[in-house]
């Protein structure tokens, strides 16, 4: 069947902002498909609220709609374009439930509207736990024991029933929010609570519990002919009870047996011809280490995070494929775009290993609950590939960039055998640092299963590395030869590790393997295990002997792309490596990109001249660029990850290309700076850099409390804080230093003031500045976290001019070529102070880019080239402001993460961004707080309690919401102040006042809608954090910024006056041309 | 730890790490893809006379189980892999890769670049080599490579067939099978749908078959080139038209060459689990089990026969079938072992033809 003639326009539903479960990887999935829809000379429609995503760029469909993904404006999308087709399952669980809530609510019907690939139905029947199965009993697979309920009572009853432990999953939820596996009672009475409160249509299924069962998983693809294909199957190190987006992943599956393979794989099959999928579906399997006996877990009827791990650690491209059986075509009559020579109805052969790791958030939560369950906590992953596990799994440890290279983790060292081997029976993130540690005490192999539940292959490998380390130490400097450093590079062990362990520096390690002449070798990615010639430059490294890939002629650039989604480096960054690959090679130069995040459209195998798959460490990537010895290098794209190896690049006699490295150390390092800001007369918020508490203290004396402190380097504002007296200063200074010893601590005064933020590219003599945002939030407020509004509302031009000149004069100074980015806080003074300056790509490039409609990275990518921003039609200064207001909304997985503090402050906690575009900033609001998931309620009850600082200023605003006719509940401070002011208020008892107080009403579904703003103070404030904790995990929102509440009373303000929020198209942001 | 040299005979040569056996050992140097399986290659009586290279780098994961033997021993010459497991994890394993090498007299060559090795067949296609822990003389051990045996011309099958008739009791059909080194899945697969399976010798006389009255013959799979068995070819012209014919990979080949067809030698052979094929009838797509060097022209077939199945990856003749008698034969394995159980269902296509003919 060739591609169906009668369908002309196809829309996509993408999966909006990124949060724990649902990351980069509809980013992925979805360019794919848009392209792969382009490829058959469709016209695509696409809606997704983020931003900062490649598939919302003007090229990848003709009609992008950066909306809120709800029902309501999804419709109206739907009704004004009018598509013959809707493409549901590559937009995660988020597009798959808004295609079904559309359809149920007949929008589709209404306008004529085909649900394309796997069918509806289909999809009711895997989400629906009672259709799936009732489907799988009738295709005789197995299936757990389980119930589905929708009270607390009946899951108890079950749960007696068939015993405990069992597992608790919500209906139609992502990442297995509001999951969970009960041991007891207790808490199963807690998680089932929490997961009917998550679940859309309040059921939860209640299931037997297979812990320490093999997890198996595979991704299958069938087309509308029922040919099936199995991409891939893979392999969890940690075994069944972690959640497969936590776990750390092998692929191929390394414990089985073919004929295991082969059982697994034909039930599959089964699946999903028994749900008809036309498309992609990932299949989860607890398989028992000690029969034949399984059962099936999950199905996904989509593309999901495991399939775009598949699809990298193959060449596969599920997400490409997946769209072209959608639009009719059969799995023969696509081409295997790797070989370009044989067809996508094939199964991939690998013949080397791939590790994935997943990446937590607990360097920024330090109180977060580290354990790890069915509920996932992880906000990125990283991918590695070797010829042994070992090599790969070596290569995922350092690709995380958690600042080990290793499996030794020091803090294990100090604990007892019975501590330690306790830590291995309770699934955390460090797990394999605790299980490399047993087996270095020679815990028995074992041993060490029985507790971990990890298969003894893995832990025989992780037993290899160990031993190697072992004699590495023991042999030292005069031990180490030829063949045991061969030997340790082949089990993947990083130059700095064996350093450490044999008393070398990491310089002497690497001469020496030079010498020796032992260097990787690059393997390529080819999907066949070479037994096809391969047309796609994919690339790994290995010790091997053969290398695969032959310099290629011309001008090379090499693009260090920004690893794993972590909170402070989200998929903003991939956007901005794509981009300037894309520049590149548009210019005539070869591209080369290195990246380790199998989520991304950087590691696609399309997007660069050459992909390299390698670790962002000094090591890996000088390895790389020795070998491709690049016209240039370029950090500035790739977030701090890049920014960070610039130095190492450096070093190694590799060329810089943009900002010099020097020119960034000026803007990075205190004193550098201060000494610049001064001759260039732009003044910023007194202060100084601190080695001791000493220092500290009398840095703060001299500019007066409160201060801002940090230490130096940070990323996404890393243990920043805002101090408010001596002692907390103290407190603060004896914690931070632990924190960095390398580095001082920075102590400036705290300004308190509006946030102005801009982005600009030069090309060292013209400056341009797309756009000036203003935050909502004031200074204090991570940038990452507050809502930014462009063009700004509330700047005169004389502070708009003050800001334009410094920019100006510091680019020049600081010599930028390519990107810039100042944050500015503008003081009760109308003085714009700098707060902080980054000569690179930062978090607001695509969003700037898109409602600007100014290209800033092909811009800054070309500038970077030697190209002028004039002869490209651009004059320096700032630019006309575009005729919409956007505004950028933060989103929180605070729901996701037990245990952490929801409070905003200079610590960044978002883990994604959605946009709001309108004629005008209450409409650009509103929009952008319905996309980033806010549930504002149209009446019923806010809590107010605030501090005392913050009483004055709360006045105003509650006295809106009893406008607006909110009944108003408030501690009774707070109650006081705001009954002196006239303000009808009911006052509700605090934690420790008794019965019932503010978590009793919370719970019984009284308050709707909570402002709680911090006490300041070191100390964590038990009552609030609990209060907020609570209206977190029970769904109402809560905020913990007077600005922003201000902003939330006007939308809601907007809101009562009408819903007549249209939609548009970012095609149509700006009117006018836009110069290229 | 002993070291062991490969030499092919275009002068390339890869040293590693022995295991396994000690000795030398020559053969045909071919690579196979499968990720898992290896039990089932090393037993494929098809690999007799050749060396096995396998191209997922590591190998012997599992062990070795008493269940997943194909045929009585292990018949490849050699074994080449990236790195062997000396720590196998599955609940049926009952030795290592290693040991079962030792003892099957197998010699095995670990740590080489089978990435490298893969690639030079894919380009020069397969050669013959030679596999060594006793001579670790690259000259001299290409000039051996040079001066063994071609693949052709061997007597394979005759080493690796039964030599005396045996029954596989059953209460359905009666099926004989011309063992050429069939693989046991052969026999299971037709056991486990009723067949009375009588497994006869490759040179059986067709009037030695007539007498066990069977409902069909089955022409099993074997090692080498099907010119050196062209007296099976005379033995299945007799069958066509009397008894329903299925042939499986050396069984389809000979079917070819009763037929009137030529066979040929692919440059580098179908060695793995994961080929497309594809029904030229009702146009479906199988991923399927391979293990061939030779295939059949598709120019060469009379008019009464007629192509049912291609590679998609070359378009090579996967499968044929007879226009107006109960004879079709496939290249593939659809008793997989190891491979998916896809094609299984060619089975219950021979057993449909079998009640057919016996109305």
């Amino acid at each position: 069947m060739p591609r169906r003639k009668d369908l002309r326009k196809v829309m996509v539903i993408g999966s909006g902002p990124i949060v724990i479960g649902q990351a980069a990887e509809f980013d992925y999935a979805g360019t794919q498909a848009c392209r792969s829809l382009k490829e058959e000379g469709l016209e695509v429609v696409l809606v997704n609220s983020n931003p900062a995503t490649i598939m919302t760029d003007m090229n990848m469909a003709d009609r992008v709609y950066i909306e809120p993904l709800t029902p309501e404006f999804v419709a109206k999308v739907v009704r004004l374009e009018r598509p013959d087709g809707l493409l549901p399952t590559l937009g995660g669980q988020v597009g798959l439930n808004l295609a079904l809530e559309l359809s149920e609510a007949g929008v589709l019907q209404e306008v004529g509207v085909e649900l394309l690939g796997t069918p509806l139905s289909t999809i009711k029947r895997a989400e629906d736990r009672e259709l799936f199965r009732s489907m799988l009993q009738g295709i005789n697979e197995p299936v757990p024991q389980s119930a589905i309920v929708s009270a607390v009572d009946e899951a108890v009853k079950f749960a007696r029933e068939i015993g405990f432990p069992v597992v608790v999953r919500p209906a139609y939820t992502l990442g297995g929010t509001g999951g969970g596996i009960a041991y007891g009672e207790p808490e199963l009475v807690e998680i089932t609570t929490r997961g009917l409160k998550h679940s859309i249509i309040r059921q939860v299924l209640v299931e037997q519990c297979v812990l320490g069962w093999k997890e198996i998983e595979y991704e299958v693809m069938r087309d509308a002919a029922d040919n099936c294909i199995t991409v891939c199957n893979m392999e969890n190190l940690d075994p069944m009870g972690v959640h497969t987006g936590d776990s750390i992943v092998v692929a191929p599956s390394q414990t089985l047996s073919d004929k295991e393979y082969q059982l697994l794989r034909a039930a599959s099959l089964k699946i999903i011809r028994a749900l008809g999928v036309e498309g992609g579906c990932n299949i989860q399997f607890a398989l028992d280490p000690q029969s034949f006996q399984y059962y099936v877990i999950e199905v996904n009827p989509r593309v999901s995070r495991s399939s775009a791990l598949a699809s990298k650690a193959t060449g596969y491209p599920i997400a490409k494929v997946a769209a072209k059986i959608a639009v009719g075509l059969r799995l023969d009559e696509i081409k295997n775009a790797v070989t370009g020579k044989t067809y996508a109805c094939f199964e991939p052969a690998l013949d080397y290993v791939v590790v994935k790791f997943p990446r937590w958030p607990f360097d920024k939560f330090a109180s977060a609950d580290r354990a790890l369950g069915t509920q996932m906590k992880s906000t990125g992953e990283v991918m590695a590939i070797g010829r042994t596990f070992e090599e790969a799994l070596m290569k995922a440890v350092r690709s995380l960039e958690i600042r080990r290279y290793s499996l030794m983790l020091p803090e294990t060292v100090k604990l007892s055998n019975e501590e330690l081997e306790k830590r291995l029976s309770i699934p955390h993130d460090e797990r394999l640092f605790y299980v490399a540690e047993a087996l270095r005490r020679d815990f028995p192999v074992e041993r060490v299963a029985q507790s971990s539940q990890i298969d003894t292959w893995f832990l025989q490998k992780i037993k290899n590395i160990v031993r190697h380390e072992q004699a590495l130490s023991r042999q030292g400097r005069d031990g180490l030869s030829p063949k045991n450093l061969k030997a340790a590079k082949r089990l993947g062990l990083a130059d700095r590790t064996i350093a450490q362990l044999t008393g070398f520096s990491e310089a002497d390690i690497r001469n020496m393997r030079e010498e020796l002449g032992l260097v990787p070798v690059f393997k390529m990615v080819d999907t066949c295990a070479a037994e096809f010639e391969a047309e796609t430059p994919y690339y790994y490294s290995s010790y091997e002997e053969e290398d695969e890939a032959p310099l290629e002629p011309g001008r090379r650039v090499v693009v260090l792309g920004s690893g794993p989604i972590r909170i402070g480096q989200g998929i903003e960054f991939d956007y901005c490596s794509v981009h300037c690959v894309w520049a590149l090679r548009q210019e005539g130069v070869k591209a080369i990109i290195i990246n380790n995040n199998p989520e991304t459209v950087s590691t696609d195998f399309d997007t660069a001249d050459r992909l390299y798959f390698e670790p962002l460490v000094p090591e890996d990537v000088i390895n790389i660029l020795k070998k491709e010895r690049p016209d240039g290098v370029l950090v500035q794209f790739g977030g701090q990850t890049a920014i960070n190896l610039a130095k190492p690049v450096a070093d190694a006699g590799f060329k810089i290309l943009g900002t010099s490295v020097e020119d960034t150390d000026v803007a990075e390092d205190r004193e550098k700076f201060d000494a610049l800001l001064e001759r260039l007369k732009i003044p910023r918020p007194p202060g100084g850099a601190a080695f001791s508490i000493n220092e500290a203290a009398a840095i703060a004396r001299r500019v007066g409390f409160p201060v801002l402190v940090r230490p130096s380097y940070v990323l996404g504002g890393r243990a920043m804080e805002i101090v408010y007296n001596q002692d907390d200063l103290v407190e603060y200074m004896r914690s931070a230093v632990q924190v960095s010893p390398e580095h001082p601590v920075l102590v400036d005064k705290y300004i308190l003031g509006k946030e102005v933020e801009v982005d600009a590219v030069s090309d060292g003599e013209d400056v341009v500045i797309p756009g000036i945002m203003e935050h909502v939030e004031r200074a204090g407020v991570h940038s990452g976290d507050s809502i930014a509004v462009y063009p700004p509302q509330n700047l005169t031009p004389t502070i708009t001019n003050k800001i334009v000149d410094y920019t100006i004069r510091l680019a020049k100074a600081l010599r930028v070529k390519g990107l810039l980015n100042i944050q500015y806080v503008i003081g009760l003074n109308n003085e714009p102070y700098v707060l902080e300056v980054n000569p690179r790509a930062s978090r607001t490039v695509p969003y700037l880019s898109k409602i600007t409609g100014i290209p800033m990275i092909t811009l800054a990518t070309r500038a970077i080239l030697g190209r002028k921003l004039a002869e490209m039609g651009y004059r320096g200064g700032l630019c006309r402001e575009a005729p919409h207001v956007s505004v950028k909304v933060p989103v929180f997985s605070f729901a996701k993460l037990l245990d952490v503090d929801v409070s905003l402050g200079p610590e960044m906690k978002s883990t994604g961004e959605v946009m709001g575009v309108s004629g005008d900033f209450a409409a650009a609001l509103y929009k952008g707080c319905i996309a980033a998931g806010y549930s504002f309620p149209k009446e019923g009850t806010v809590l107010v309690t605030v501090s005392d600082r913050d009483k004055q200023e709360t006045l105003p605003i509650v006295r809106e919401l009893a406008d607006l006719g909110f009944k108003i509940l408030a501690t009774s401070g707070t109650a006081k102040a705001l009954q002196a002011a006239g303000i009808p208020v009911e006052a509700v008892k605090k934690l420790y006042e008794g019965s019932p107080n503010i978590v009793d009403l919370l719970r019984a579904g009284k308050i709707n809608l909570v402002l709680n703003t911090l006490t300041r103070g070191r100390m964590p404030e038990r009552e609030g954090f609990r209060i907020r904790r609570t209206a977190v995990e029970l769904g109402v929102p809560c905020i913990t910024s007077l600005d922003t509440m201000r902003a939330v009373v006007s939308v809601l303000k907007a809101r009562m006056q009408g819903d007549l929020v249209s939609v548009i198209p970012l095609q149509e942001y700006s009117l006018e041309e836009v110069a290229m | 730890m002993m070291r062991a040299m490969l030499a092919l005979e275009d002068g390339t040569v890869y040293e590693g790490d022995a295991f396994g056996a000690a000795g030398e050992s020559w053969g045909e140097v071919v690579f196979n893809t499968g990720m898992t399986g290896y039990q089932e290659v090393l037993t494929d009586p098809s690999y007799c006379g050749q060396i096995v290279v396998m191209t997922y780098p590591l190998i012997g994961n599992y062990g070795i189980n008493n269940e997943d033997s194909e045929s009585r021993r292990a018949f490849v010459r050699g074994f080449v892999v990236r790195e062997t497991c000396s720590t196998p994890s599955n609940w049926r394993s009952r030795c290592g890769l290693e040991a079962y090498l030792l003892q099957q007299g197998i010699i095995g060559l670990s740590g080489v670049d089978t990435r490298a090795v893969t690639k030079r067949l894919r380009e020069c296609g397969t050669m013959r080599g030679v596999l060594s822990t006793v001579d670790l003389d690259p000259e001299s051990l290409v000039a051996k490579a040079k001066n063994s045996p071609h693949l052709t011309g061997q007597a394979l099958v005759e080493e690796v067939a039964t030599r005396e008739p045996f029954v596989v009791p059953g209460n359905g059909y009666r099926v004989v099978l011309f063992d050429f080194g069939t693989k046991n899945n052969i026999i299971r697969c037709l056991n486990r749908r009723g067949c009375e399976v009588i497994v006869v010798p490759p040179q059986t006389k067709p009037e030695e078959v007539f007498k066990y009255q069977p409902d069909g013959v089955v022409l099993s799979n074997g090692p080498g080139d099907p010119t050196d068995v062209s007296y099976a070819a005379d033995a299945a012209r007799e069958f066509m038209g009397r008894l329903p014919v299925f042939g499986i990979c050396l069984g389809h080949q000979v079917l070819g060459l009763a037929l009137g067809g030529r066979t040929y030698k692919l440059k580098f052979g179908h060695r793995g689990v994961n080929h497309p094929v594809k029904d030229m009838v009702t146009g479906r797509v199988y991923i399927t089990s391979h293990n061939h060097g030779f295939a059949v022209d598709e120019t060469s077939l009379p008019e009464e026969v007629f192509v049912s199945h291609i590679n998609l990856n070359d378009n090579t003749v996967e499968g044929m079938r007879h226009r107006y008698l109960p004879v079709f034969s496939v290249q593939y394995h659809p008793e997989a072992s190891p491979g998916t159980n896809d094609a299984e269902y060619l089975f219950d296509e021979f057993m449909a033809v079998m009640q057919h003919e016996r109305r």
